[in-house]
């Protein structure tokens, strides 16, 4: 026992660095329960009695970034979770190994690019003046589309991205989860005469059923969480109606316009519902997790 | 295995459809790569596709001249480097004595770091913090708020529990402490996972940008991104001599954010093909743990 003292020492700063950076500023969000003033500091600033949160519920842009977060990351769930499974279906049915491996190698490759990278590349392939997609749409004879411009097909843009950066990083897992299925199975399938679809149809999807919905619930459980690089890279005033999400927006009324409690209660506001939907999605992808499903 | 016609039509199409996948991860940098290397003509007539027309180097010329994109590139790395070796030193000392059962506190040493996994408390309280410290325009303010990433301190803390614990009794019989132990026996044994958690804080470390454009407002201090979209979304103009300059005044706004664009990406294109192997293997050490 006092041989501990050490592993004890070791705690000292992790311990130190959570509270400092970790657990300060979840105190510092009371400053959304008050009239923050900077030379008073949180502590002092005085009790403003929820008015904050009134201002907030009252605002046209709180609402809009509320809907757009939840809109755009539903978006990124319906076209972004089944996209890696199909990719990962296809890659394990693949028979040249080299070319499995080569084409891997290049399908994770986006996931390793910074959101600035990202949208640096997006601006260029899809601007209306000199990007490449729009000129092969005018060499077909077509009207170029403005697809950083133009609401509707910004969002395309925005959530094909998505599919971009992560389908094929995210078909690691499906892939281990494909290569842990008993060969037997296959095999056994075969003798029965299912051709390669029939396969895939009854024993692979069946095998990696439990990973995908548990995976898709967690997803779920994230759908009131944005991070802020790839919308801020990805969107432009002209698009702020459809683009702007609950990160953006806290940095521009917070940061940009100095309105710091109010930044912070939106904030917060996303927290709370945010750890809602993750500790929800959580207990049941544990639960199943424990049980298998059906 | 069946060798039917059926089912090397079915290869056939699978092929052709990773084929045009690998494609599709391609092109935007075949391109952005071309735009890069053409000349002002080729990219005005729009006849620039997937690889350069009328080759020139004068962009990177530009790009190389500009003394401040060279020391952003410098600083990125220096900082990824501090910042990785500094996370990964406290991620060890935390994960290891909580991989430890019979210590006593765990529990709570562990909800204490689950409950910053559910709730944070956001990007201005961050930001205060940040500057109540003074470190506004430090290199500090890259480095300290990231330092554990959760999540990777609980996949070390459940790879260090898994191994055999008769190793580390028999050590601690012949009189060896903790220090003795973590240092001799236990990191030896946990190489790889040590260096799939470092590529996990490089790679994010490099790739950061919204903690850089809160903090840093001095340009000497630019992270390569931060300066990439500086260059891109703000038409910031290179800083180089009259010579260059003169080069400069000739090209296309297009190629010169090409070619940063490039090269920026560059350096991560340079080491990603020796380092995704372990990037692989960390995310089924993560998966594991669910």
């Amino acid at each position: 026992m006092r041989r501990n003292y050490l592993l004890y020492l070791f705690l000292v700063l992790p311990v130190a660095y959570f509270f400092i950076f970790k657990y300060v500023p979840m105190y510092g969000v009371t400053i959304a329960f008050k009239d923050y003033n900077m030379f008073l500091g949180i502590w002092k600033s005085p009790w403003n009695n929820f008015a904050t949160f009134k201002e907030i519920f009252s605002m046209k842009e709180f609402f809009r970034a509320v809907k757009n977060t939840f809109f755009l990351n539903t978006l990124d769930l319906v076209a972004g979770f089944p996209a890696p499974i199909i990719l990962a279906i296809i890659l394990s049915e693949l028979r040249n190994q080299t070319y499995k491996r080569i084409s891997q190698t290049i399908l994770y490759l986006p996931h390793f690019l910074s959101w600035i990278v990202i949208g640096s590349l997006t601006i260029q392939l899809f601007s209306a003046q000199s990007g490449l997609v729009n000129t092969l749409i005018e060499k077909l004879g077509f009207e170029p589309i403005p697809f950083l411009t133009e609401k509707t097909p910004w969002i395309i843009t925005y959530t094909l991205s998505g599919v971009w950066q992560s389908a094929g990083w995210n078909a690691i897992i499906y892939l281990a989860a494909i290569a842990g299925i008993n060969p037997e199975l296959y095999e056994a399938a075969t003798v029965d005469g299912a051709g390669r679809l029939r396969r895939i149809w009854h024993i692979t999807l069946p095998c990696i059923k439990t990973t995908i919905i548990i995976l898709l619930i967690l997803n779920v459980g994230r759908i009131a969480q944005i991070g802020f690089d790839r919308p801020y890279a990805m969107g432009n005033y002209l698009v702020t109606d459809v683009s702007d999400v609950i990160s953006t927006f806290v940095y521009r009324v917070g940061l940009r316009s100095g309105r710091f409690s109010t930044a912070t209660a939106v904030g917060f506001f996303q927290s709370v519902v945010g750890m809602v939907f993750l500790i929800t999605a959580n207990y049941i992808a544990e639960k199943l997790g424990e049980q298998g499903i059906w | 295995m069946d060798s039917g016609i059926k089912s090397r039509i079915f290869d056939m199409i699978l092929n052709v459809i990773v084929f045009f996948s690998v494609l599709v991860c391609l092109i935007p940098m075949l391109y952005v790569a071309s735009v890069s290397l053409s000349s002002n003509s080729a990219i005005l007539s729009r006849r620039v596709y997937i690889w350069p027309v009328e080759l020139t180097f004068d962009s990177y010329r530009v790009v190389f001249a500009d003394k401040t994109m060279i020391r952003s590139l410098l600083f990125t790395v220096v900082l990824t480097l501090v910042f990785t070796a500094m996370s990964m030193m406290m991620t060890i000392l935390m994960a290891y004595p909580l991989s430890k059962k019979g210590l006593k506190g765990r529990n709570f040493f562990l909800l204490m770091v689950v409950i910053t996994m559910y709730f944070s408390g956001g990007m201005i309280p961050d930001y205060i913090l940040i500057k109540n410290l003074g470190l506004l325009n430090k290199v500090g303010a890259l480095i300290f708020p990231g330092l554990i990433s959760a999540f990777n301190m609980i996949v070390l803390k459940t790879f260090f529990s898994n191994l055999p614990e008769s190793l580390e009794e028999s050590a601690l019989i012949d009189g060896a402490n903790y220090l003795t132990i973590l240092v001799r026996i236990v990191l030896p044994l946990s190489l790889p996972v040590l260096a799939t958690l470092s590529l996990f804080y490089a790679v994010g470390r490099w790739n950061y940008f919204m903690d850089s454009l809160l903090y840093i407002t001095d340009s000497k201090l630019y992270p390569i991104q931060l300066k990439l979209y500086q260059i891109v979304y703000n038409n910031m103009q290179p800083e180089i001599s009259a010579i260059e300059g003169s080069i400069a005044s000739n090209l296309l706004p297009e190629s010169l954010k090409a070619a940063s664009v490039m090269f920026c990406t560059i350096p991560i294109l340079l080491v990603y093909p020796w380092l995704q192997k372990h990037f692989v293997q960390g995310i089924m050490i993560g998966s594991i743990k669910g």
